[in-house]
């Protein structure tokens, strides 16, 4: 309307138009100069008031900080033989952020080289786990040669994918330390969630840690020190220069007390059954040899087991991850009979001269119920300690027990280790169950029956041990009561690890011996109920055997009548010292629903008794030839100076 | 002494002369000295920024010079045309910049799901760069037949003249170049004296449009770059990264910079497009606040000279071109640094004269060409 009524006069005025356009284009070079203004105070901003921040970040952009892993600790056996090693592995490796498209690159990956899915499994779990950005997340481990060559072809078609070299740890001797030295697995969700500031650091660089066993339990130990490097690099994480470097410190190397050849002769003799043997070195209380039967290859764990494989191991009736020799609670049957015998002769309740009718039970006063001997119409009449301990009459200690009463049986059990953890240097060891009149009023809410005190005299009844707390047992009656602390490490780095006494107990000279005697003849004595294992022996054990009925210690078994028949039958449980009267070693076995000693335990017992004193010969031969070394290494004038006491030490 | 003042001067006219009423060779061959000394300058403090945003890329700079000698070249011819030739063939050269655009949509090729090239075999060119000086012409060639300051009718028109390429262009996509032409083409329309109610409605209802734009006609990655201006930390490796490397590259060069190929951010890759859109990066931490300042200034320099050449312009089509051109070229500077910086959000503009380019360096130095004819012309008609 407007603009209608005044295109009538309006002509073309080149002087206004000329007006008009000087004025715009001074508006408009004031805009510019405006303009042009917020950017170089936007500039000024940047490079001048925040400078150093954007400085900052740009070294950190550019510099990285990389984590060295530090080599874990190696595990030697007694004689020097490395058991747990760390080897070389090359690894696939993935960086999350380089990689575009993740499940197409995993496919493309998994038609060059076999990827299965429990590595995809693997990756995408620890993919969600915590970690830093740009760190390399492991697909597939142990690439064999040929695929690092049909990889390394492809290098370029591929964006964040990566090899990379790593130490993985390998167990030679794969089942025989499964349960001992146990294993390394990948970090999990719930160890991460325990994890504190500084775990975080210290597992920088190191994708695995202890489980079970001396992998666990020395884990701070084994892991070492974590090293930094700082590079620069691009933004493709490629490595251009080294800046700095912090060395990593290697984990300590220890040594243990376990001989690789008796831990092998143990489980061969179980012969694939059921069972566990502990063998200790009376001197030192080191554990010669920790065996749990079935065993399992502690490698399959290291770099993530297979759910195939982990279902095989976690379901299987024998339970072969269960470490029987520290966990496995049993009755120990008639094994206690040599320490009770030792502590009814101590509190002068017996003497060696007691005797019992055996007429095949025993009764109590009050009490209509018949407790019976295993030897159906008993030992006969005149029986003493001797006779008890090593014929293994029931009675005799029912007798002895009545008397003695639970109070004194239990405190005297104490000073054997019994009851409680022994503090032996491996995770989750089990205390086992010694039975005490407070304890059966605090959990059963019970008195205690003198009925209780008669079951508990032939390890039954209440009472649990492990094989490792009837090993100490064992070791201490060896040694007269001198309870040692057990031990799995006996050198750390170059550092020995202390010998440590428990509370020991003294006792009468005689009384000892006549313990140490009776056992004896549970082995060589004309009717000793070990007979057939003597009989084989080239020299003199001493030992007792033991038969504890069965209450499964399976979970979650079903019921099978054939299976069930099998596993109710008795365990076999024998505990022993070699030699008889110069006691070294001492051992417990038990091997479970064995039925008859022959065949279950007395095979083990020999076996690494024989062992034992093979290895000490060759373990000597090691060790003059080490000496003889050293002492040729020597300047020949130190020698001739310092002649004396290098004769000494020899 | 006057004589031989004169003498020498006619040899080598100064800037005081050349506006004196003599006429110097370069004046004769249309070329205004000024402006070309600034021109090479930036020339070649670009080809040296270049040089090190690329990586030492000694294939990348000699491709660059020789767009820029061709560049030189079409500058120089463009600046022999006769405006007035320019301004009648305009529709002309209009029309076909329009037709070469709707085949774009037919036989052109493109990459990263944007299609904006037309091969020509040995060569492939963007028309959308014909469009970049067509629209102006257009604009300026209309409106210079017209009573000014335009009215409703007239602006309309005009708005049709841009709108057109500017959304066939939209629909390439190249949202960056759709704006600059549309840029172009409504600075024409403003230097000719559209009235302040028009620009300040317009602009009102350009704001209350923002919000169905945003809804219907945005395509996600143009949102995702909106979106990431704002809140860049949002998406570190993924469409945040350009802004925070960009700005840690300038900030990081602090007053000094870090020194001729030293930048780590983009030395090391850290800065993504380092050798074309977000050069100003490389040149901010390398030489620090003390280079970013030096080309602005040079920058300011070029833009005041093609005000003056607008301004001293004797027709109405030559002022309103000369105006569009300088005024054009400010906004691709502008957007360039704002976006780099993060005051702007990313939408593809090349810094020019600095960045590396190919077809639109050509494009560029012709507008200075056109530059360059207007200075000369208003000598020769006022000799």
């Amino acid at each position: 309307m407007n603009w209608s009524s005044t295109e009538h006069y309006r002509f073309k005025d080149h002087l206004n138009e000329a007006i008009v356009f000087a004025r715009r284009v001074f508006f408009a070079l004031l805009l510019v100069i405006t303009l042009f203004g917020v950017l170089i105070y936007r500039f000024y901003d940047l490079q001048i008031v925040h400078h150093e921040n954007y400085s900052t970040m740009s070294d950190r952009n550019r510099i990285q900080v990389r984590p060295i892993a530090p080599n874990r600790g190696l595990v030697f056996d007694r004689a020097g033989k490395l058991i747990a090693e760390n080897r070389p592995s090359f690894t696939l490796s993935l960086i999350r952020e380089r990689v575009k498209d993740l499940d197409q690159t995993i496919d493309r990956l998994s038609k060059l080289i076999d990827i299965d899915e429990d590595d995809k499994t693997n990756f995408y779990r620890s993919l969600k786990q915590r970690r830093r950005p740009y760190e390399p997340v492991p697909l597939r481990y142990r690439l064999t040669k040929e695929e690092i060559a049909i990889l390394a072809v492809d290098k370029y078609a591929f964006q964040g994918v990566k090899i990379e070299v790593q130490l993985v740890r390998f167990y030679p001797e794969e089942n025989l330390f499964a349960h001992t030295v146990g294993y390394v697995g990948r970090i999990n969700e719930k160890e991460l969630s325990q994890f504190t500031e500084d775990d975080f650091k210290r597992y920088s660089g190191t994708h695995s840690i202890g489980k079970i066993g001396i992998e666990k339990f020395y884990e701070h130990e084994l892991l070492g020190e974590v090293g930094v490097e700082y590079i620069e690099a691009n933004a493709h994480g490629r490595r251009l220069r080294l800046i700095d470097e912090e060395q990593p410190e290697a984990g300590k190397d220890l040594h243990l007390f376990l001989d690789t050849e008796i831990q092998r002769a143990a489980l061969k003799a179980l012969g694939g059954r059921r069972g566990s043997l502990v063998a200790i070195e009376v001197k030192t209380g080191g554990v010669l040899a920790m065996v749990s039967a079935p065993s399992f290859n502690p490698n399959l764990f290291v770099t993530g087991i297979s759910v195939k494989d982990y279902r095989a191991l976690n379901e299987s009736k024998d339970i072969p991850l269960f470490n029987r020799s520290i966990q496995g609670q049993y009755p120990p049957g008639s094994t206690l009979k040599p320490m009770l015998g030792l502590g009814a002769l101590e509190k002068q309740i017996v003497d060696f001269e007691t005797k019992i009718t055996d007429p095949g039970y025993y009764q109590l006063e009050n009490d209509e119920r018949f407790y019976r001997e295993w030897k159906k119409g008993g030992h006969g009449a005149y029986v003493n300690l001797h006779k008890a301990i090593v014929e293994s009459c029931d009675i005799y200690f029912y007798d002895l027990s009545f008397r003695m009463g639970v109070d004194r049986m239990h405190e005297f059990g104490l000073h054997f280790g019994l009851g409680s953890r022994l503090g032996l240097d491996l995770p989750s060891e089990r205390s086992g169950l010694w039975p005490s009149r407070p304890w059966k009023k605090r959990v059963r809410g019970l008195a205690w029956y003198p009925g209780n005190s008669l079951n508990m005299s032939i390890g039954q009844g209440d009472v649990l041990t492990t094989p490792l707390q009837l090993a100490v047992m064992t070791s201490t009656l060896a040694s007269k009561g001198k309870r040692l602390k057990p031990r799995m490490v006996a050198k750390m780095g170059d550092l020995e690890t202390p010998l440590v006494k428990e509370e020991s107990y003294q006792g009468y000279d005689q009384n000892w011996d006549f313990i140490h005697t009776t056992m004896k003849d549970v082995v060589h004595g004309r009717k000793g109920t070990a007979g057939s294992l003597g009989r084989k022996m080239r020299y003199k054990i001493a030992g007792k055997t033991g038969t504890a009925q069965v209450v499964g210690i399976a979970q979650g078994e079903k019921y099978d009548s054939k299976a069930l028949a099998e596993r109710n039958r008795d365990h076999t449980l024998f505990i022993g010292f070699a030699p008889a009267d110069n006691p070294e070693i001492a051992l417990a076995v038990i091997i479970e629903n064995g039925e008859k000693h022959s065949a279950t335990t007395f095979p083990v017992v020999k076996a690494v008794f024989d062992q034992y004193f093979k290895s000490q010969k060759a373990l000597k031969k090691i060790r003059e030839k080490a000496q003889k070394k050293a002492l040729k290494k020597m300047p020949k004038k130190i020698l001739a100076t310092e002649q004396e006491p290098q004769g000494k030490s020899l | 002494m006057s004589l031989i003042n004169q003498d020498f001067l006619r040899q080598l006219p100064d800037s005081k002369h050349h506006f004196g009423r003599s006429v110097g060779l370069l004046f004769r061959i249309h070329v205004d000295p000024i402006l070309l000394v600034l021109l090479l300058i930036i020339t070649c403090f670009g080809l040296t920024v270049l040089y090190s945003a690329s990586g030492e890329s000694q294939r990348l700079v000699t491709r660059q010079l020789v767009f820029f000698s061709i560049a030189y070249c079409a500058m120089f011819t463009i600046a022999q045309v006769d405006m007035g030739v320019l301004r009648r063939w305009a529709p002309w050269f209009y029309g076909l910049g329009l037709i070469l655009l709707l085949l774009v949509f037919v036989i052109g090729v493109g990459a990263k799901g944007a299609q904006r090239w037309i091969s020509l075999g040995f060569f492939r060119f963007q028309p959308s760069e014909v469009l970049k000086i067509a629209v102006p012409v257009m604009v300026a060639s209309y409106l210079s037949h017209r009573v000014l300051p335009p009215n409703l009718k007239h602006t309309f028109w005009c708005l049709v003249i841009i709108g057109l390429p500017a959304v066939l262009i939209l629909r390439q996509p190249d949202l960056g170049t759709s704006l600059l032409i549309g840029a172009s083409g409504l600075i024409a329309v403003f230097l000719a004296g559209l009235r302040w109610r028009f620009i300040l409605t317009s602009l009102f209802v350009v704001g209350a449009s923002m919000w169905p734009m945003w809804m219907f006609v945005m395509k996600d990655y143009q949102k995702q770059r909106v979106l990431t201006l704002f809140d860049p930390e949002s998406d570190r490796l993924g469409a945040g990264w350009n802004i925070i490397q960009s700005k840690t590259a300038i900030g990081s060069g602090g007053w000094e910079g870090k020194g001729w190929l030293n930048g780590t951010q983009s030395q090391l890759d850290f800065l993504p497009e380092s050798h074309t859109d977000f050069i100003i990066a490389v040149l901010a931490e390398e030489f620090g606040l003390r280079g970013v300042l030096s080309l602005i200034f040079l920058y300011t320099l070029v833009i005041a000279r093609g005000m003056f050449i607008a301004w001293a312009a004797q027709n109405t089509f030559n002022r309103l071109l000369a105006g569009s051109i300088t005024l054009t070229f400010f906004v691709y500077v502008f957007v360039n640094i704002g976006m780099v910086s993060g005051l702007l959000p990313v939408v593809g503009v090349p810094l020019p004269l600095v960045s590396l380019g190919g077809t639109s360096i050509v494009t560029l130095m012709t507008g200075f060409g056109i530059l360059m004819a207007i200075a000369t012309e208003k000598k020769k008609v006022a000799s």
